[in-house]
């Protein structure tokens, strides 16, 4: 039994100049698992994680022929109903922690304001309940992160309580938007190594969205390549090599590699029918 | 007129202008979609085409008094504003008056925004002491309360539309200033500013071609907002009569002189009061419609 | 010939009345010709090296010299003829107001050089660019022609040498390639010499022929292009560099 169905999606942006398509026609289901969403700026990976949230506002407007999450339909859902969705039982985390952490408001407070006004804990047991979070996306000293305001954190810091923020209300789907994009290599790992062990103890499902081809596979069970709106290929992470589509082709040999040969990069060849 | 939309959209223009027509026509469209905007266009053009016809549609003229006639009521044949107690009709001193309002306006316009972008640019881009001086400079000029000003003014120079114009221009610039400081602090590090650096531009250049067209967006916003406050300072100093003199129709000299009859005949002092308040309604709508469009950060692009 | 010399560099920075180092005592040399590359995390004083070279980050201590001469302060016409700098964020390296001509003929008026017309049109068919895109805004241009248009206004001077502040990291794979694979044909042309900033190890390996590796505003190890691939790196941080970076390749042929 899958819990996301999404059947052509369309994300449709209305500007002065015209309609915009960004997304056009995505169908794909997600069970008990974890997938990955890859493709380049302008491929639409983005909208598709939003407009399961149904994030996305005007000029922006979403059409399916089905999208239901757990059976319930989203496409039909009230704001309210969303409202109780997001969060408590889809998840997102966002690429850069210093634009998704409210900049004015202590890292204790954004954790533990969920709590408090969605399940109506005490603050003692909000305090406990994020004190714990904290703990799981190993963050040594959890008070003195309590008390600080987030430009006092450094980016892997501010993205582990993101994932601890995330993660507090036990969320069944979590999506992912380029969750270590915007840091360093080396904590790119530490953070993505946390993910890994929260979501396989929680056994939560995944969608991870990024840029990162190599990355996405190395992470995640299946993967969606997308182009310019549509999904040009799916394919299991471990195939990912004998992945068949000029373009999922073109983006692995497109990246320098250590040691690799000094001559010119494979370019991408644009010119095939799919890249309409 | 489909082959010049064609010519202003053409992704790859072959000339500096048409690249620059492309743009403004591109921005017209996206003022077009605010409705409000668009309300607010219309008054302020209604106000120049009443100005620059004035003598051809005004039904009588402003200035000849017809003691006959004097307090006439609205709606009366041939008044339809009425008249005031001099017995000159009321809607044709309105049409006059949009032209000395349109004077002053432009007047202040070309005059403190362009003081106020040149303080604040230098101020800006140099920082250090230059900055501080000049923005010292600039407090002094906003702490000179306007009416004051245009009172010593007056007592120095006599009265006159164009000694109130000086009074405004000389307290209006400080706020240009303190606007085009604060976005050229934010320009001052950007990586298109480091790269003409790099290649051997002088400040006067740098200022004058990389900063000056960002800070254009801000001030001009500003100064159509502040054209409402303009025309009211305006009208408080003719009400003073400090400013523009009788018999001259300003609108807020007739606002002043209509204040006796303010019970009785209201439509003395209320018709110019209207018409100024029109005319601000209009800069203020059109004021927001341009942020809308200018404003980088707002912009969807 | 050495055609880049810094000397024990130590820049700092005053932010919020404290002294922050951005850059301590860091030495090494170019030589004409070659492609240096300065790796490391953020924080690790790489771009400011090169901020330093410009003269847009206060030098506090050390010498950097150019072709065996101190550099003036401020730089100077000569200067701007011999050093150009392609900027990182292809979306705020460009006036966002004056068209891809203006930017492109702009660095000829100001050094007097003539014929602006014909040399514009040619620095757009040099990085790939069709002339036809020559009176677009950049915002009508994607992040890859931008950074073309970054490249063909740094070169529009016939600079010697190129600083590359992470040059492609705003950019798609895809495009990234095109990019890199036009610098490197550009050098090959002109005989430039690089001096280029990167965090990732794999596009540094790919362009660079020596690579000092940075961490917290200090030099820690000078590598050679073979000692990288070879993972031949004497130091615990460059090996956990290395092994950060080799551990997103999948097992690729």
């Amino acid at each position: 039994m899958s819990l996301l169905d999404v059947k052509n999606l369309r994300v449709t942006f209305d500007t002065e100049t015209g309609p915009v398509q960004a997304v056009r026609g995505v169908s794909f289901s997600l069970g008990r698992e974890r997938l990955g969403i890859v493709g380049e700026s302008g491929s639409g990976k983005t909208m598709t994680g939003r407009a399961v949230l149904r994030l996305i506002r005007p000029p922006g407007r979403i059409e399916a022929e089905a999208m239901t999450f757990d059976g319930q339909d989203l496409m039909k859902a009230s704001e309210r109903e969303m409202r109780a969705l997001r969060g408590k039982r889809i998840g997102m985390i966002m690429q850069d922690p210093k634009f998704s952490l409210n900049p004015v408001m202590t890292v204790g407070r954004q954790l533990t304001e969920g709590l408090r006004l969605r399940d109506g804990l005490g603050r003692a047991d909000a305090t406990a309940k994020a004190l714990a979070a904290l703990e799981a996306v190993q963050i040594r000293d959890p008070e003195r992160v309590m008390g600080a305001y987030p430009h006092e954190l450094s980016g892997g810091m501010g993205q582990r309580v993101m994932i601890a923020m995330m993660l507090i209300p036990e969320p069944d789907l979590l999506i992912a938007d380029e969750p270590t994009s915007a840091l360093d290599v080396t904590v790119q790992a530490e953070v993505l190594s946390i993910l890994d062990n929260l979501v396989r103890d929680r056994n939560m499902s995944l969608i991870f969205i990024s840029h990162d081809l190599r990355l996405v596979a190395r992470f995640c069970d299946r993967v969606l390549v997308m182009y310019k709106g549509r999904i040009v290929e799916e394919v299991a992470a471990g195939k990912l090599l004998d992945a068949q589509h000029p373009y999922t082709r073109g983006l692995l040999n497109c990246l320098p590699r250590i040691g690799g040969p000094r001559e010119p990069l494979p370019g991408l060849d644009r010119t095939g029918a799919w890249a309409e | 007129m489909t082959a010049l939309r064609a010519w202003l959209a053409d992704p790859n223009p072959t000339s500096r202008r048409q690249a620059k027509l492309g743009q403004m026509w591109l921005a017209w469209l996206r003022i077009r979609r605010n409705r409000l905007a668009m309300a607010g266009l219309f008054i302020v053009g209604l106000l120049v085409l009443v100005a620059v016809l004035a003598p051809w549609i005004a039904p009588h003229d402003p200035f000849v008094q017809n003691l006959g006639n004097r307090l006439k009521p609205p709606g009366t044949a041939g008044y339809w504003l009425g008249t005031d107690d001099f017995g000159r009709d009321i809607l044709s001193r309105i049409i006059h008056g949009a032209r000395i309002t349109l004077y002053i306006i432009a007047l202040v316009a070309v005059t403190a925004p362009v003081l106020g972008l040149l303080v604040g640019t230098v101020a800006g881009y140099f920082g250090g002491w230059i900055d501080a001086v000049l923005m010292r400079l600039t407090d002094i000029f906003l702490a000179f309360p306007r009416l004051i000003l245009a009172l010593a003014l007056v007592a120095v120079l006599g009265p006159g539309i164009e000694n109130a114009v000086l009074a405004i221009a000389l307290t209006a610039w400080p706020p240009y200033a303190r606007v085009a400081r604060a976005e050229t602090l934010t320009v001052r590090n950007s990586d298109y500013i480091a790269a003409i650096r790099l290649q051997g531009a002088s400040a006067p250049r740098i200022i004058a071609g990389h900063v000056v067209p960002m800070c254009l967006p801000s001030v001009i916003i500003r100064v159509t907002l502040d054209m409402a406050g303009v025309i009211l300072i305006a009208a408080g100093l003719g009400f003073l009569g400090l400013g523009v003199q009788p018999p001259l129709p300003e609108w807020g000299l007739m606002i002043s002189s209509g204040r006796k009859f303010l019970f009785e005949q209201w439509w003395v002092a209320t018709m110019p009061g209207l018409a100024i308040f029109l005319v601000s309604l209009g800069f203020n709508l059109l004021g927001d419609g341009l942020r809308d469009v200018l404003d980088p950060r707002s912009a969807s692009r | 010939m050495n055609l880049i010399e810094i000397d024990n560099l130590t820049v700092t920075f005053q932010a919020n009345g404290r002294q922050v180092r951005a850059v301590q005592e860091v030495s090494f040399a170019v030589n004409e010709r070659e492609s240096y590359g300065l790796v490391g995390e953020s924080g690790s004083g790489k771009s400011t090296i090169l901020r330093a070279i410009c003269g847009l980050a206060p030098v506090t201590g050390g010498t950097i010299r150019i072709g065996g001469q101190p550099l003036p302060d401020p730089r100077g016409a000569g200067f701007a003829a011999m050093v150009q700098m392609v900027f990182q964020d292809p979306y705020a390296s460009l006036h966002p107001r004056h068209t891809i001509d203006r930017t492109l003929s702009e660095p000829l008026a100001i050094h007097g050089v003539g014929n602006s017309d014909a040399r514009v049109v040619q620095a757009l068919v040099d990085v790939g660019l069709p002339a036809s895109f020559r009176f677009r805004y950049p915002h009508q241009l994607s992040g890859g022609q931008r950074q073309r248009v970054a490249i063909a206004r740094a070169l529009m001077l016939q600079p010697k040498i190129l600083l590359l502040d992470e040059p492609t990291s705003a950019l798609d794979a895809s495009v990234q390639a095109e990019v890199l694979n036009l610098l490197n044909r550009l050098r090959a042309e002109r005989g430039l010499t690089f001096l280029m900033v990167s965090h990732d190890l794999s596009v540094i390996d790919h362009m660079c022929d020596r690579i000092l590796v940075m961490q917290h505003g200090r030099a820690v190890e000078e590598l050679a292009r073979e000692d990288l691939a070879a993972a031949r790196m004497k130091t615990p941080y460059a090996r956990s560099l290395f092994e950060a970076s080799a551990d997103r390749m999948l097992a690729a042929p």
